[in-house]
């Protein structure tokens, strides 16, 4: 209770700080302004929260930095492994959030000053906020594979798991995989981004393979002691759409990389391949390193308002919170977290009271061939009593089956979210 | 606490307290932000990029018919059924009348 009535306090003593600023622009014959606002991130998240905040509150000045020209979608793009899509399909621009009035700056933020209340940048200025939102996606921990802690290695064992250059270059690196050669994924415990992904992965490989080089084999060596998503849905279609085709190995956390030999270096054995694709364990992206609060990896926040537990008045979104229990790391979620980010900022701007019942929700699609695909879903509703966001039970679940039809709705989602997005 | 103790402050606070009783009805802010959530398969505002079903400016009376028959598992669905079933029938009844004030696109 002491502690809501401090976030109370501070919400206050915002709103009141935030009339004074409208009142001296007023009078300064400029535009009148709520209270500004910085997104540092473009992703799912940041994007979203960009978007929202200023179509719920156009009073705000809002600015969006990101260091990329253009949004690659991670969602759909293990389909360009598969050669059924191209990177264009999933590469959008940022112009879309200008008809709401958001700042656009790329840039790489380097840091923020929570004390001075400013982003530094690389090139520009610093930029003064009344309230942050960090929403910095993942980076991999190559410190836990010393073989590959270094750009020379990183370039020839591709993560290929923020799409992009990456994405192009792992499905090269399959065209010249010859017919008969062995393809390894490695996956690292969860949590990590997009549970069901690596498994997508092996079955749009498997579908390449199928009609390109159909002796070639997968083998998936998983940290996790089984199938972190949709089980049942990925063995089914392996064994009726790629019969002997994929191998999966349980309990293999990688401990080391031999480039030389191709050799992938486990607690339970070494393992050799002729293509290794290593997903490192992953953790927030560096600019939130202060707001790292569990395992040296994620930045815990409270799910009124996706805000800080480390620090007042900013707040963390995506993939880099310490998710609430049966929360993924996905795009979705991401997007649904920062319309609860925005609106918790618009309210602490605005001084009216927080949305006290956050509702949000997940569906995560997944292929397993060109055509079809299969979903897993949730809903998640604040519970005060225990405070966080809990899946509801009864809710939610998985596909009954894999399917065209929910190809098609796989497609028509992408399309959606990316519009909700970044249009 | 004597009232003579209460600073400015600490009574605004109170006030505020007293005025965010913990059942109050779901405002319009709480309204909007739920469907917000829909918006990442039905588009922005329920707008409805092609492929999906657009919710903006439909009837009323069909979208809560849709969402109770999905969430009473009565109507055919993929996804929607496993959707309806986390929200309650005032809720689901508050998203319909929401969704239904939206302008068509």
């Amino acid at each position: 209770m002491l502690s809501i009535d401090r976030r109370s306090f501070i919400k206050f003593a915002g709103a009141a700080g935030a009339l004074q600023a409208v009142a001296g622009c007023a009078s300064l014959g400029g535009r009148a302004s709520i209270g500004r606002v910085v997104v540092i991130g473009g992703g799912f998240g940041g994007a979203t929260a960009a978007k929202y905040l200023k179509k719920w509150e156009p009073g705000l000045d809002v600015t969006l930095v990101e260091r990329n020209p253009r949004f690659i979608s991670c969602p759909m793009s293990n389909l360009v492994l598969a050669g059924a899509q191209r990177i264009e399909d999933l590469t959008l621009g940022y112009e879309g959030l200008e008809k709401y009035g958001v700042r656009l700056v790329q840039d790489e933020a380097l840091a923020f000053d929570p004390e001075k209340k400013q982003v530094r940048l690389a090139r520009g200025e610093p930029l003064p906020y009344d309230r942050l939102i960090v929403a910095p996606g993942i980076d991999f921990l190559y410190d836990r594979i010393p073989g590959l802690n270094n750009p020379e290695a990183q370039a020839q064992v591709l993560h290929a798991w923020k799409a992009g250059p990456q994405t192009v270059a792992l499905r090269r690196q399959l065209e010249a995989l010859p017919d008969g050669g062995v393809f390894a994924i490695v996956i690292p415990k969860a949590a990590y981004r997009c549970p069901p992904g690596p498994y997508e992965r092996a079955s749009l490989v498997a579908h390449y393979f199928k009609q390109a080089k159909p002796r070639a084999k997968i083998l998936i060596l998983d940290a996790n002691p089984d199938i972190v998503s949709k089980k049942g849905l990925f063995l089914k279609a392996w064994q009726e759409l790629y019969p002997g085709t994929i191998e999966y190995r349980p309990n293999h956390e990688l401990e080391d990389f031999h480039l030389a030999s191709r050799t992938a270096r486990f607690q339970v054995q070494d393992v050799k391949a002729d293509l290794f694709n290593v997903i490192p364990a992953q953790r927030a992206g560096a600019i939130a390193s202060p707001l790292i609060t569990a395992n040296q990896q994620w930045c815990g926040v409270e799910f009124l308002g996706f805000e800080s537990v480390a620090i007042p008045g900013v707040h963390v979104i995506g993939d880099a919170i310490l998710a609430a229990p049966a929360m993924p790391k996905s795009g979705f979620m991401a997007n649904n977290h920062a319309k609860v980010a925005a609106d918790a900022v618009i309210a602490a701007l605005t001084g009216r009271a927080i949305n006290p019942e956050p509702i949000i929700a997940n569906t995560c699609y997944s292929f397993v061939s060109d055509a079809e695909a299969m979903h897993v879903a949730s809903v998640h509703k604040y519970d005060p009593s225990q405070k966080t966001l809990v899946a509801v039970a009864g809710a939610g679940g998985l596909s009954s089956a894999r399917s065209d039809l929910e190809g098609q709705h796989a497609h028509a989602w992408a399309n959606n979210i990316w519009a909700d997005t970044l249009k | 606490m004597p009232t003579n103790l209460l600073t400015p402050l600490a009574a605004t606070l109170l006030l505020a307290t007293l005025a965010l009783p913990a059942q109050a009805a779901p405002t319009r802010y709480q309204v909007r932000a739920w469907a917000a959530s829909c918006a990442a398969c039905h588009g922005t505002d329920g707008s409805g990029k092609p492929g999906t079903h657009r919710l903006a400016g439909r009837e009323q009376d069909e979208l809560i018919t849709a969402l109770r028959e999905f969430k009473a598992g009565k109507r055919p669905a993929t996804v929607m059924h496993q959707h309806a079933k986390g929200y309650s029938d005032e809720q689901l009844e508050l998203l319909a009348a929401w969704f239904a004030a939206q302008p068509k696109p």
